[in-house]
């Protein structure tokens, strides 16, 4: 759900339910990384409650662009970390085959 | 400050002692200095530099190495990334990506010394050997052989005979689903059990769902105890209880860096070499019997600071990089620690969609 005001789209509030620092700081570092945030910061309201409140202040553009924007650049992000991981975990096999698992007691 | 009294300033590069606080968290004898970094993108605009991180920027500094990949544990480096992606990560892994677990224990016959509610609990935390990509969540509470494991105990101890111990081993399968009726319906129809299987869950497995270690003690029986059950196992996250969690434990920690501000001699040297415990520092030998302190494994540096205390500590310099994260995963055995960290970063993904949609 998006906080903000009709005549001044430059700053609004996002507030989050069933997400919690895992996402919030992960939007954050993203959402400062980027030259048209002015502000960026969140906050959880209550422990007890499911919810984050991130509040984004730009200097110029719609927030919920940038905040989309940072979205989209996160998870373009996770693909690029996931598609290197796999690489990764590929070429290991590739070079050191895995040591197979005969030493495993359970498996008799 | 006229930007003419800094000559030595190069354009678009930071000043040395900047570019260390930026990269680098310094351990001194008493407390690490320049934690937090710098996050915001126009730090350093004054400078000149930019402080952003583009995605192209990230991709092409992000590096992945494998150090260890065994069947349930592996470590790698993760290179080029900030502390609150790296930390997303782990706590996905620990709380968010689902396994599955006992969760409902139907008691027929429990006589042994240990209670009902603790065998249960006991029967929860046991890691089972499901892949949880095959099931869904249980929704509306109706358990079918999409979303229910069930298995069966059913052990007991002559009378006469020695004292025996259950082993989650003997925890049985049971691929078509509940064996106990519920009480009887309407006459002439049949019994219904506690589950409702449209067909064996052996078609969608393709091999036998059994517990993970066959050798973990769930209960020990005395002569005449008898413990009879059937469990459920139903697909979870680790928030709602630390048995879903496919991980024993997941964590990074940054890279250590140890530097010799200046060349440590002789006497010195071996006295820092055995200050270690870990053995960071090796000794060379400069021949002529001149010695000069090295630093050999500063991957083994443990951050005890135990080098940079004392009279001889302004000699050494702790440090961590700040965007080298040292990456470990322990699962429990549903998974394979690779497979987890995929499914990890599919889960951040998702809850990028998910608000992705909601805001547009």
């Amino acid at each position: 759900m998006e906080h903000g005001s009709v005549a001044d789209s430059t700053a609004s509030s996002f507030s989050i339910m069933e997400e919690d620092h895992t996402l919030a700081n992960s939007v954050r570092f993203v959402l400062n990384q980027d030259p048209r945030v002015a502000f960026c910061g969140y906050s959880i309201p209550h422990p007890a409650d499911n919810k984050v409140n991130i509040r984004v202040q730009t200097t110029g553009d719609p927030a919920k662009d940038v905040m989309v924007d940072a979205l989209q650049d996160l998870m373009v992000m996770c693909q690029h970390a996931r598609g290197t991981f796999d690489t990764a975990v590929a070429d290991f096999r590739a070079n050191k085959p895995m040591e197979r698992m005969d030493i495993d007691l359970n498996k008799s | 400050m006229d930007m003419d009294d800094v000559p030595t300033q190069q354009r678009n590069k930071l000043p040395d002692h900047l570019e260390r606080q930026r990269t680098r968290v310094t351990c001194k004898a008493d407390a690490p200095t320049h934690t937090q970094g710098f996050q915001y993108s126009g730090a350093f605009a004054a400078m000149g530099v930019d402080n952003s991180v583009s995605v192209e920027k990230f991709c092409n500094s992000f590096k992945i190495k494998i150090n260890r990949l065994t069947e349930d544990d592996m470590e790698f480096d993760m290179i080029g990334v900030d502390a609150s992606i790296a930390n997303a990560f782990r706590r996905i892994l620990i709380a968010e990506v689902p396994t599955m677990a006992i969760e409902k224990v139907f008691m027929v016959d429990n006589t042994s010394v240990i209670a009902d509610e603790v065998l249960s609990h006991r029967l929860g935390l046991i890691p089972l050997d499901a892949d949880p990509r095959l099931f869904d969540h249980i929704s509306d509470d109706v358990p079918n052989e999409r979303n229910t494991i069930v298995y069966k105990l059913h052990v007991s101890c002559e009378k006469g005979s020695q004292r025996l111990t259950v082993k989650s081993g003997q925890l049985e399968w049971l691929p078509e689903g509940s064996q106990l009726l519920m009480a009887s319906a309407a006459q002439g129809e049949k019994q219904k059990t506690y589950t409702s299987f449209g067909q064996s869950q052996k078609n969608i497995s393709g091999r036998s769902i059994g517990v993970k270690y066959k050798d973990i003690t769930i209960a020990r029986l005395g002569p005449g105890q008898a413990i009879e059950l059937e469990a459920h196992a139903v697909k979870g996250v680790g928030k709602v209880h630390a048995k879903w969690s496919p991980v024993a434990t997941a964590w990074y920690r940054m890279l250590p860096e140890v530097v010799l501000l200046k060349e440590i001699k002789d006497g010195e040297a071996e006295e820092l070499v055995k200050k270690c415990p870990v053995n960071v520092f090796d000794i060379e030998d400069l021949g002529n019997g001149a010695k000069r302190a090295v630093v050999a494994r500063p991957r083994a540096c443990t951050l005890c600071r135990e080098c940079v205390m004392g009279p001889t500590g302004e000699q050494v310099e702790l440090r961590r990089v700040r965007d080298h994260f040292i990456f470990t995963i322990e699962s429990t055995g549903a998974l394979p620690p690779e497979v987890l960290f995929t499914e990890a970063v599919k889960i951040l993904e998702e809850k990028c969609e998910r608000v992705i949609s909601e805001l547009s």
